[in-house]
């Protein structure tokens, strides 16, 4: 499985880390809400087919990116920085090839 | 010379002898042989026992799909089972063993197996032992009882216990062409794609390019074909764009063109040269494969067709014109197809007699029958072999006639004399990568074989794999494919003119022979046709029900030999057609994988290693390293005639007593920096980092989402902005990796950037009552007395001109210091520590007397935070800030976890005065013969020298609530019992004179 990577480009799987299911939402800090919590912490889906995914490139950049993949084909159809558009590592990417 | 081997012809040199054994007898056999041509060159014809009726097998084939001749080859005490004889390729030296049979090969108690045949048919296993209970004998309770008689006696190879020390290799490669299989067809893809200047892997499982251009007789270009393939392998050889991979298999087939092989580097050798792994596992990503991986003979299935002596028409062939050995001199063929003729023909002009060509077939093509007539062999076409004779080697065949349309013989049985039979029951395209990448295979009548479907991946067949037999067929697939996988075009220069004998590619549909009398249709598990209509007539319907069922098919066949006839077979009881019956999928490994290649630079020397800046003279000084994960760490600095105990019992005494000094540079250190760094430790601390003062530390503990611990360690505030924090040395990088995943994906507006700091420190911990005096006589820049350095303090100073950062905590409750200089002058401030300690008694110690002091103080590690015990369990929940909220905060209050029957800290003291073990369970009511109701299990123990006690730390059910109470230690597997006592974990200075001083 090949993941690429925005800021480090096509890399092989073993270079990163699953950090788990990408449509998680967590509560606010100061939330009692267990239900919420807990829907947080345990609840999650088993698609057949796209998956929101958080994968870090640890062996890497050390980005978290979301990534969504095709649990039948491993087919990933888009990566994308965990923080948004992570200016500052494009930039930087920019002036190295300059 | 040996009494099978022709005087002439094939690549083997018969002017470098090589001695081997097999079964302790010495043999000799030629360079390029392997043990199967070697050892029918000598005039062996047994060369094991079958699995369930030990019965004698020969070798049927001459390569990979081997299912009868697995030896196992010995390497001083390092055993390797199940190896192919027609792939181990002979060296000096080489000691080979036959398998399955005792006490020896040639006499074998449990051939006896055979005389009670039906007792083992199909299911033998699932009937006799998970079947309802027959009289007093349950089913389960009987196949306990028997397990042991037969493991022995059915199976395979016997795995040694020596530890394999060879060496094994990774490698990445990358590539636009990967071609697999070097055939006519493989080698025509890789040069026409190298011609295109694409980068490209030629891999083959065999020692030399080539495949069936070796032992074809067929002329390529003028030249014999083997010459051919041998001059297209070396110009491929120099090139800058081609690598090329001999006795590689290609095994397995993942998705986005990942493919894995194994190269068998140094099997073939004596000894490995320097360096040199014995297997390498190549992960290799290509942007697209040629699969050329040609095809398996596949056996006829009839009466006896599994005695020595009966093998492949192609394997012969290849004995023959490839190694310069006759397997047989009368030799005889049974056969449905063309190909077989050949094959005859060769025999003949290699020297054997051709007794008979028996076919099913009853006309014959005119090609044929001149074959038939030039190989001087009696033809007869409309026949059928039905039965062999003779025990250990083939004496005879008989023969009938048959009708092809409905299967009936006729007539009287002929007898005919051979030592050897050929059959051919056509060929089978080997698709099992193609299957492996997530095609499924398409029956193709006229072939009858599976041939591979549209490429779900980027792949393109070519050659036999795709059902083209002729090497004219194959070498132009070959040349298409390797020109579209490079992505070339335009009209290349004309294919190279092959001549071969004429020959119709498709075979009869005949697959079984049905007379009387064992036919086999998978030869390594001993499956009949007869147990194939016995599980159909028992209700399994299903291939894949099937396979599980009568063991069709398993193990290191993987159906290679066997999958079609049983299909066929199982077809035509339920009366389907074979594509609807269907075949199973091939996943894999293709064929057997070392695991050593696959674990590969994870052990061994290649392994890697985390050491600490003053490794070099904890070694020097007589450490007993200890690994721990990467890392490693000294154990003891044992004294000579010490014990591990006894070191550290002294250690741990003298640094009570004076002061001690221990190597903390493994624990994991993460520089957290920026305007939100306070505000984010209060986030992922459950206690308070904002409060802290600059220059002081304060012990933090972590939790995870759902409210268990974590992690703990101190966290030093250097600046307003600027925290080093310290972690467990076996968490380091989860810690580092949990505090990015928050930054990175939940608080992302958060002002923080974090930076692992592990290897830019040398740490070294000095406790003892004498501590502050060592310090004192060596730090400049700074005082180190209670004012300047009070508990939790830090201050900077200089020790031996080099700067340092010294922070007053303890991990072993006594006054200590934590030292941390740069890394590179670790063991400068090391030794400058241990020169100024001489005069106050400084010990250095090592990690079981810090485990020794830190159990005596109740202090936690990972033993005990073990993933299941929360704050409260551990006694830290003074740590749970009320004011804030942080990570687990909101779940660590549910129900299961604030449940009263927790299990929780405590220590415990041996009451007998006997040493404790860890895991040991502790229990209220000893029964040692049946022990039961366990409270709570031991996570680490010691001799305490401060007590004079064997005492533990464990985790017992309500804990708190039964201290001073007495309970027993119960460690069955150990035969450890013994009365104990429940106390508090701080057995040592509770209330912390010693350290705050
Ligand atoms: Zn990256």
């Amino acid at each position: 499985m090949l993941i690429t990577c925005p800021y480090c480009g096509p890399r092989d799987v073993i270079e990163f880390t699953y950090q788990g299911d990408g449509n998680r939402q967590r509560p606010q800090p100061a939330s009692q809400d267990l239900d919420a919590w807990n829907a947080y912490v345990y609840d999650r889906l088993n698609p057949a087919g796209d998956h929101n995914e958080i994968w870090q490139h640890s062996g890497g950049c050390r980005a978290h990116l979301k990534v969504v993949r095709n649990t039948l084909t491993h087919e990933i159809s888009s990566v994308a920085f965990a923080r948004g558009d992570h200016k500052a590592a494009m930039r930087h990417k920019a002036e190295g090839k300059s | 010379m040996s009494p099978r081997r022709i005087d002439t012809g094939g690549r083997i040199d018969r002017l470098r002898t090589i001695r081997f054994t097999f079964d302790g007898a010495p043999y000799t056999g030629h360079a390029g042989d392997t043990l199967a041509s070697a050892l029918l060159a000598n005039g062996v014809t047994l060369f094991g026992r079958s699995f369930k009726y030990h019965r004698p097998r020969g070798v049927l084939t001459s390569g990979v799909e081997e299912p009868n001749a697995l030896v196992t080859v010995l390497r001083g005490e390092v055993r390797e089972p199940n190896i192919a004889a027609t792939m181990v390729e002979i060296y000096d030296g080489l000691t080979a063993v036959s398998q399955n049979r005792f006490p020896s090969l040639s006499w074998d108690v449990s051939a006896l197996n055979q005389l009670g045949g039906n007792l083992l048919s199909a299911g033998f296993y699932y009937k006799t032992f998970m079947g309802p209970a027959i009289g007093p004998l349950k089913g389960t309770r009987f196949w306990m009882f028997c397990e042991h008689f037969i493991r022995r006696a059915a199976g395979l190879g016997r795995a040694g216990i020596a530890a394999d020390t060879a060496r094994y290799e990774r490698m990445n490669a990358f590539c636009d062409v990967l071609v697999v299989g070097s055939g006519p067809a493989g080698l025509m893809a890789a040069k026409a794609a190298a011609d295109q200047g694409a980068r490209v892997i030629l891999s083959e499982l065999e020692p030399h390019f080539g495949g069936s251009a070796n032992w074809s007789g067929e002329t390529i270009d003028g030249m014999p074909a083997a010459d051919w393939a041998a001059r297209t392998a070396s110009q491929l050889e120099g090139r800058d764009n081609v690598r090329l991979l001999p006795r590689t298999t290609v095994w397995g087939y993942y998705d986005g063109n990942t493919l894995a092989a194994v190269e068998r580097v140094t099997d073939h050798k004596e000894r490995p040269g320097k360096g040199e792994p014995r297997h390498r596992y190549w992960a290799i990503r290509a942007k697209s494969v040629v699969l050329a991986t040609g095809s398996f003979e596949r056996p006829l299935v009839f009466p006896g067709n599994d005695r020595p002596g009966v093998m492949l028409a192609h394997a012969a062939e290849r004995y023959a014109n490839e190694y310069g050995v006759l397997p047989g001199n009368r030799i005889a063929l049974f056969t449905n197809n063309d190909s077989a003729y050949r094959a005859a023909l060769a025999l003949k002009r290699a020297g054997a007699a051709i007794v008979a060509i028996v076919d099913v077939r009853p006309e014959l093509s005119s090609e044929m029958r001149k074959l038939a007539d030039e190989a001087e062999a009696k033809s007869l076409s409309g026949h059928a072999v039905v039965a062999t004779e003779g025990g250990k080697a083939l004496s005879g065949i008989k023969v009938q006639r048959f009708d092809m349309a409905n299967g009936a013989l006729a007539g009287d049985a002929r007898s005919i004399q051979a030592d050897c039979l050929l059959m051919s029951g056509g060929w089978s395209p080997t698709i099992h990568l193609a299957s492996q990448a997530g095609a499924k295979a398409e029956w193709n009548a006229a072939r009858q074989a599976f041939l591979p479907p549209k490429p779900t991946q980027q792949w393109i067949g070519a050659g036999a794999f795709t059902g083209s037999f002729s090497t004219a067929g194959a070498i132009a697939e070959g040349r298409a494919a390797g020109l579209a996988a490079a992505g070339g075009t335009g009209t290349p220069a004309a294919l190279p003119v092959v001549e071969a004998a004429p020959g119709d590619p498709d075979p009869a549909p005949v697959f079984e022979i049905r007379a009387n009398g064992k036919s086999f249709v998978d030869f390594q598990h001993d499956v009949t046709a007869e147990d194939v209509r016995l599980a159909h007539r028992e209700g399994f319907v299903s291939v894949e029900h099937l396979k599980r069922y009568t063991t069709l098919g398993m193990a290191t066949d993987q159906g290679k030999s066997s999958n079609i006839p049983g299909l066929a077979i199982m077809a035509e009881a339920l009366g389907k057609p074979i594509p609807e019956v269907g075949t199973t999928r091939f996943r894999p490994p293709f064929s057997a994988v070392s695991i050593g290649s696959l674990a590969a630079e994870r052990f061994g020397d290649l392994k890697p290693e985390r050491l600490t800046p003053m490794h070099d003279w904890h070694v020097a000084n007589g450490a007993t390293m200890y690994s721990a994960g990467l890392w490693y760490r000294p154990m003891i600095y044992g004294l000579s005639g010490e014990t591990i105990e006894q070191a550290y019992v002294r250690e741990a005494k003298a640094t009570r007593e004076s002061a001690g000094i221990v190597d903390v540079s493994t624990l994991g250190k993460i520089a957290v920096q920026g305007p939100d760094a306070a505000e984010f430790l209060d986030r992922v601390y459950t206690n308070m980092f904002s409060t802290l003062a600059v220059g002081k530390a304060r012990y933090g503990l972590m939790l995870r989402e759902d409210g268990l611990a974590f992690d703990d360690g101190t966290t030093w505030r250097l600046g307003e902005q600027d925290f080093l924090m310290t972690t467990t040395t076996a968490n380091a990088g989860k810690v580092m990796q949990h505090l990015e995943y928050f930054l990175d994906v939940i608080w992302p507006e958060l002002k923080v950037h974090v930076t692992s700091v592990t290897d830019e420190w040398a740490g070294a911990a000095i406790g003892g009552p004498k501590a502050r005096a060592i310090l004192a006589a060596c730090v400049t820049g700074t005082a180190v007395d209670n004012a300047t350095l009070p508990f939790m303090g830090i201050v900077r100073g200089k020790i031996s001109g080099v700067p340092v950062m010294i922070c007053r905590l303890s991990f072993s409750g006594e006054m200590a210091f934590e030292v941390y200089s740069g890394a590179g002058y670790g063991t400068h401030v090391w030794e400058a520590l241990i020169e100024a300690g001489k005069p106050f008694g400084l010990v250095t110690y090592g990690l079981e007397a810090l485990g020794t002091m830190r159990i005596e103080k109740g202090h936690v590690t990972g033993a005990e935070i073990d993933g299941r015990t929360t704050a409260r369990d551990l006694h830290l929940d003074w740590m749970l800030s009320k004011k804030k909220p942080f990570i687990g905060s909101a779940m660590m209050d549910r129900e299961g976890l604030i449940a009263p029957d927790r299990l929780e800290l405590v220590g415990l003291i041996s009451l007998d005065n006997q040493p404790l073990n860890g895991g040991a369970h502790i229990v209220e009511t000893l029964d040692e013969a049946n022990p039961h109701d366990s409270i709570g299990h031991i996570t680490a123990c010691c001799y305490s020298p401060a007590l004079g006690k064997y005492i533990a730390l464990a985790l017992v059910k309500d804990g708190k609530a039964r201290r001073g109470r007495r309970a027993h230690i119960s460690d069955p597997l150990r035969g450890r019992f013994g009365p104990v006592e429940i106390v508090s974990n701080h057995f040592f200075d509770p209330d912390g004179s010693r350290m705050h001083g």
